[in-house]
C-alpha cells in the first residue's frame, strides 16, 4: 500500500486541525500537559501512545466531550471554541469510537439520519439521506448496503457505517479511536484503503492507535504521547517503530519475546466434542477438540466474538457446557455444583480472565484483598473462622516486591492502579499458585509497552517451569510471538492449528475470517 | 491516590450535611412563624437533657441499629432490602411466640431465645424475596416492599384470630408473663448507684444492638462469608470468576439481613410493649434504609446514625408536644436530614473534593 507519500501541501494552507497548549487534569491526575499539535489539511496523522497517555483524553477535548483547562483549539485556521460534540460537528470534524455508537436494530439509513433528521417527517430526511448515500459510496468507494440492518452487518461493515455518518454531517476532519481493535487483518487492510481514499479526497484523518505497524502503514505524521504530554511529533518517513517504541515508554523495549523452544510433556488438557452456549442459549462453541501439553503455550487467535470467551469462562468455571474435558487424564465437572471457579482452583487451573476489571479484580477492594481473590479459601488466609488479614497483606507485600507493582502499597484500591499494573495484581496471583494449567485471556489488553514485556516474560518463565498455558488474545503479533502452537476460532470451530514458525498473519487472517486452507463447507459462512 | 483524606470522608462530609440539613430546617421552621433556635434547645432538652429523654432517644436508636444493621448486610451484596418493616412485624410474633407459650424460669433464657424466634421469622420472611430473585429475577426492591403489606395483613389475622384473648376487643396479644420482662436502664443502672429514669423504654435490648453491631462489623469485613458478600456486592461476574455462588450469597445475605430486622422485636415487643399490638414498628424498617445510607452500611457509622435519628425521633416528639409546631415537620425535618446525608452526599462531596485537591495542588 502507498502510505507514506501523502500530499505535501504543508506550506499554503493553514492546518486544519491545530491545538495550542492544551491542558486538562481530573482531580490529581494530569491527562494532558501543555500540548499542542498542528495537522495540515489531507494528511494522516497518528497520535501513539501507551494506555492513559492522554490519547483519548485529547481527542474528547477536541471533539467536546471534556473541556480543556487551558489552550486554544484553531480549526482550518479559525480559532475555535467546542463545548460540546454539536459544535465539533459543526466544525466539521466527526469522530469514529472504538465501541460503535449504533443503533442495532435501525437500518444502516436510518443510523445514518440518527440526529441530523430534519423538519417533523422522517421520510424526506431519509429520501436526502439515500441520495447522500449513493454519493459518498462512488465518492470514496464505501459500498453498504442502506437497508441492511446493523445487527445483521460484520464489524467491518459497521464501522464503515460509522464513517459514513461522520460524512453525511460534512465532516472534513475525522478522528478514528483505535479503530482496528476489533478488525481481521484483512478487514484493517480494507479499512486503510478507504482511509487512503479519503486523505486523496482532502479529507484530514487522526489515527489513535497503540500498534506501530498501523502508524508506520498510513501515516504522514506522527505524535507521540507519554504520561499526558506530547513528546515528539515526526514525520513518519523518518522515523523506525524502535525509535516510536522508545519515545512511547521513555526507554528501550524489546518489541519481540525472547523465546526458546518449547520441551513439550505430557497433555494436561485435552478437551473433545465441546459444546458451550452463552447466557441466551445461543451455541458459541460449537463442538470443538484440542490439547494442551505440559510446558508448552497454545495460542487461540481469532476476531473477539467467536467462542474464544465462553471456551476460557468453561474452563474457568464461570459456564458449564457439553462434551468432555480432561485434566491430567481425570474429566473435569462441566455442571453441578463443582463446575465453578473454586472447584476448577482446586483442581489446579488457574484462571487470568479477559476483563479484569469486570472479573479479575473488585475494583473498590485494595490490593491485598484483591490478592485473595478466587483463593479465599486457602488456609493460609485464614486463622479460625476469620480470615488472617496479616498473612495475606504479608503475602501482597511479597507479590507487590516480585512483580514490580507500583505504587508498591497494598492499602491502595485495585482502581488506583494503572492498567498494566493491575494487570500485575491478576498475573501475580495466578502465576504465584502453580497451577498445572494457566489460562490466560488477553492478557496485555489495555497494558502498557513496559508491563507487557514484563507479563510476557512471567507467561514464558511459566511455560519453562513445565505448566500448561492456554492463552487466548485478539492481538495476532501477541499469539504469534508467545505461543507454540496456534489454533484459530472462527464462529465456534477450530479452523485449523497451525505453528507459529510456519504461518504469517495472512494465513491465520484468513482463517480468522472463516477462510479455512482446505475447501471447508464453513466458508460459505458469512 | 485518594482524594481527599479519609477524616473528611467519612466526618466532614456528614456533618456538613446535617449543618445544611438543620439549616434549611431552620428556615422552614422560621417560614411558618416559629423561634428555631427555641425549636433546637426544646429537641435537645426533651431528648438528651434528662434520663428520660435519653432513655427514649436510646430506646429508639436500639431500633435503628438493627433495622440499619439489616439494611446494611443486604447493601453490602447490593441488595436493596426495603422490607425491614416486614420483617420486624414478623420478628415480633416470634418473640410473642417464644414469650407467650413457653414457662421461663428467667428472662435471660427468654431473651436468648427471644432472639432466636425473632431472627428466624424475620430471616424467614427475607428469605422468600430473596429465593424469587435469585432464582426466578423478581425484583427484590419489589418483592421486598410487597411482603411488608403481607407482613401486615398476616399480622393483622393473627392477632385478631389467633392470639387475642378471648373477651378482649383489643387486635393484640395478651401481656407478657412477669417472667420475660426485660430489664430496662433503670434497672441495670441501679446496682450501680446511678439514677437513671423509671419511665423511659430503653432495656437490655440495647446491648444486644450493640453486640450485633460489633458481630456484623466482624461479619463483613473479617470473615470469609463477608468478603464474598462483598465482593459479589461489588461485581456479579468478579464473583462469577472467584466461585462465589450469586445463589448462596443472595440467599445467605438476605437471611442476615431478615434475623437482624426480625430481632428489633426484642427491645419493641418485649422490652416495651411486652405484648403484640398492631403497627408495633411504627416505621422502624424504613427509618433503617436512611440510618444504613447515612452509616455508609458500615456498623459503626449505623450506630452513630441510629442515635442520631433516635435524637430526632425523641426531640421531634417533644417538639410536637410543647410547641404548635405540627407533628408534619418533624417528618420534614427528618427527611430533610436523610435527604442531604443520602440522596446528595455528592452536592457537599465533589466541591470538598475539589477543595482538598486546591490545598493539595499548594502545598505541592
Amino acid at each position: 500500500m502507498s502510505a507514506s507519500s501523502g500530499p505535501e501541501r504543508h506550506t499554503s494552507a493553514a492546518p486544519a486541525i491545530e491545538l495550542r497548549g492544551i491542558s486538562k487534569s481530573f482531580g490529581p491526575v494530569q491527562a494532558n500537559k501543555d500540548i499542542s499539535i498542528r495537522v495540515m489539511p489531507g494528511t494522516i496523522h497518528g497520535i501513539i501512545g501507551e494506555n492513559g497517555a492522554g490519547k483519548s483524553t485529547l481527542m474528547s477535548i477536541l471533539y467536546g466531550f471534556y473541556k480543556a483547562d487551558k489552550g486554544e483549539i484553531f480549526i482550518a485556521g479559525r480559532k475555535t471554541e467546542i463545548p460540546d460534540s454539536q459544535a465539533a460537528i459543526a466544525a466539521g470534524i466527526g469522530m469514529v469510537f472504538q465501541h460503535f455508537k449504533l443503533v442495532e436494530n435501525f437500518t444502516v439509513l436510518e443510523n445514518i439520519v440518527l440526529g441530523a433528521e430534519e423538519g417533523w417527517l422522517l421520510r424526506p430526511s431519509l429520501a436526502k439521506a439515500r441520495r447522500s448515500l449513493l454519493d459518498l459510496a462512488s465518492e470514496y468507494g464505501l459500498n453498504v448496503d442502506p437497508d441492511a440492518v446493523i445487527e445483521d452487518l460484520g464489524v467491518g461493515m459497521q464501522q464503515r457505517v460509522e464513517i459514513l455518518k461522520a460524512l453525511y454531517r460534512q465532516a472534513d476532519i475525522l478522528i478514528l479511536d483505535e479503530p482496528t481493535g476489533v478488525l481481521t487483518p484483512s478487514e484493517a487492510d480494507q479499512l486503510f484503503r478507504i482511509l487512503d481514499r479519503l486523505r486523496a479526497e482532502g479529507k484530514t484523518i487522526v489515527l489513535i492507535t497503540h500498534k506501530l505497524r498501523e502508524i508506520m502503514d498510513i501515516t504522514d505524521t506522527v505524535s507521540v504521547m507519554r504520561r499526558g504530554e506530547m513528546t515528539a511529533t515526526v514525520r513518519t518517513s523518518e522515523t523506525s517503530p524502535a525509535e516510536l517504541a522508545e519515545l512511547m515508554v521513555g526507554r528501550k523495549v524489546l518489541l519481540r519475546v525472547d523465546k526458546t523452544p518449547a520441551r513439550p510433556g505430557a497433555t494436561v488438557l485435552e478437551i473433545r466434542g465441546l459444546h458451550v452456549s452463552d447466557e441466551k442459549g445461543v451455541e458459541r462453541v460449537k463442538g470443538i477438540d484440542l490439547t494442551v501439553r505440559a510446558g508448552e503455550i497454545v495460542g487461540i487467535a481469532g476476531v473477539a466474538g467467536n467462542g474464544q470467551s465462553e471456551l476460557l469462562e468453561l474452563l474457568g468455571g464461570m459456564r458449564g457446557g457439553k462434551g468432555a474435558v480432561l485434566l491430567n487424564g481425570a474429566p473435569l465437572d462441566l455442571a453441578g455444583p463443582h463446575a465453578d471457579g473454586r472447584g476448577r482452583r482446586n483442581r489446579g487451573i488457574a484462571h487470568v480472565p479477559e476483563d479484569r476489571q469486570r472479573e479479575g479484580l473488585i475494583m473498590d477492594f485494595h490490593a491485598w484483598e484483591n490478592v485473595a481473590f478466587g483463593y479465599h479459601h486457602d488456609p493460609a488466609y485464614r486463622s479460625g473462622v476469620l480470615m488472617n488479614n496479616a498473612a495475606l497483606r504479608a503475602d501482597t507485600d511479597a507479590k507487590i516486591e516480585k512483580f514490580d507493582i507500583r505504587p508498591a502499597n497494598g492499602w491502595q484500591t485495585a482502581r488506583n492502579f494503572s492498567g498494566g499494573n493491575q494487570q500485575k495484581i491478576v498475573v501475580a496471583r495466578e502465576i504465584e499458585r502453580n497451577p498445572d494449567l494457566l489460562l490466560i485471556g488477553q492478557p496485555t489488553r489495555g497494558v502498557d509497552i513496559g508491563a507487557i514485556e514484563f507479563i510476557h516474560k512471567q507467561i514464558m518463565a511459566l511455560r519453562d517451569q513445565g505448566k500448561a498455558i492456554l492463552l487466548v488474545s485478539v492481538e495476532l503479533e501477541e499469539i504469534l510471538s508467545l505461543s507454540d502452537r496456534v489454533a484459530v476460532m472462527f464462529d465456534g470451530h477450530i479452523m485449523g492449528e497451525r505453528l507459529p514458525g510456519e504461518t504469517d498473519e495472512k494465513e491465520l487472517g484468513l482463517l480468522m475470517a472463516g477462510v479455512s486452507g482446505q475447501s471447508d463447507p464453513l466458508a460459505a459462512v458469512n | 491516590m485518594e482524594k481527599m483524606p479519609r477524616w473528611a470522608d467519612v466526618v466532614l462530609i456528614p456533618l456538613i450535611s446535617l449543618i445544611l440539613a438543620a439549616a434549611i430546617s431552620a428556615v422552614v421552621i422560621l417560614a411558618i412563624g416559629e423561634d428555631p433556635v427555641a425549636a433546637v434547645r426544646l429537641m435537645v432538652d426533651g431528648a438528651l437533657g434528662s434520663t428520660y429523654g435519653w432513655g427514649y432517644t436510646l430506646y429508639y436508636a436500639t431500633n435503628f441499629m438493627f433495622t440499619g444493621l439489616a439494611v446494611a448486610v443486604a447493601f453490602h451484596a447490593r441488595l436493596f432490602n426495603i422490607g425491614g418493616e416486614g420483617q420486624a412485624m414478623l420478628g415480633g410474633l416470634g418473640v410473642a411466640l417464644v414469650a407467650l407459650y413457653v414457662p421461663w424460669p428467667h428472662w435471660s433464657f427468654a431473651l436468648i431465645f427471644a432472639v432466636a424466634g425473632a431472627a428466624l421469622f424475620g430471616a424467614v420472611w427475607a428469605a422468600v424475596p430473596a429465593y424469587l430473585q435469585a432464582r426466578r429475577g423478581s425484583h427484590i426492591v419489589i418483592t421486598t416492599i410487597m411482603f411488608n403489606f403481607i407482613a401486615a395483613a398476616v399480622l393483622n389475622y393473627v392477632l385478631v384470630n389467633l392470639l387475642r384473648p378471648a373477651g378482649s376487643m383489643d387486635p393484640a396479644s395478651a401481656r407478657f408473663p412477669e417472667a420475660v420482662h426485660l430489664p430496662t436502664l433503670h434497672e441495670m443502672l441501679a446496682p450501680f448507684g446511678i439514677a437513671f429514669s423509671k419511665a423511659a423504654p430503653a432495656n437490655v435490648s440495647l446491648l444486644v444492638a450493640l453486640l450485633a453491631c460489633l458481630l456484623v462489623w466482624l461479619l463483613i469485613w473479617r470473615t470469609r462469608l463477608g468478603y464474598e458478600i462483598r465482593a459479589y456486592g461489588h461485581s456479579e461476574t468478579g464473583a462469577l470468576y472467584a466461585g462465589i455462588s450469586p445463589f448462596k450469597i443472595t440467599m445467605i445475605a438476605m437471611i442476615i439481613s431478615g434475623a437482624l430486622a426480625g430481632m428489633m422485636a426484642i427491645n419493641n415487643v418485649m422490652g416495651e410493649a411486652e405484648r403484640l399490638v398492631l403497627n408495633a414498628t411504627e416505621g422502624a424498617g424504613f427509618i433503617g434504609i436512611a440510618v444504613a445510607l447515612m452509616g455508609r452500611s458500615h456498623p459503626f457509622g449505623v450506630f452513630l446514625a441510629a442515635i442520631l435519628f433516635g435524637f430526632l425521633y425523641q426531640g421531634g416528639a417533644e417538639l410536637a408536644l410543647w410547641t404548635s409546631i405540627p407533628r408534619e415537620l418533624i417528618v420534614v425535618i427528618q427527611a430533610l436530614v436523610i435527604l442531604f446525608t443520602g440522596a446528595l452526599d455528592n452536592m457537599v462531596r465533589m466541591p470538598l473534593e475539589a477543595l482538598f485537591l486546591r490545598l493539595r495542588k499548594r502545598r505541592a
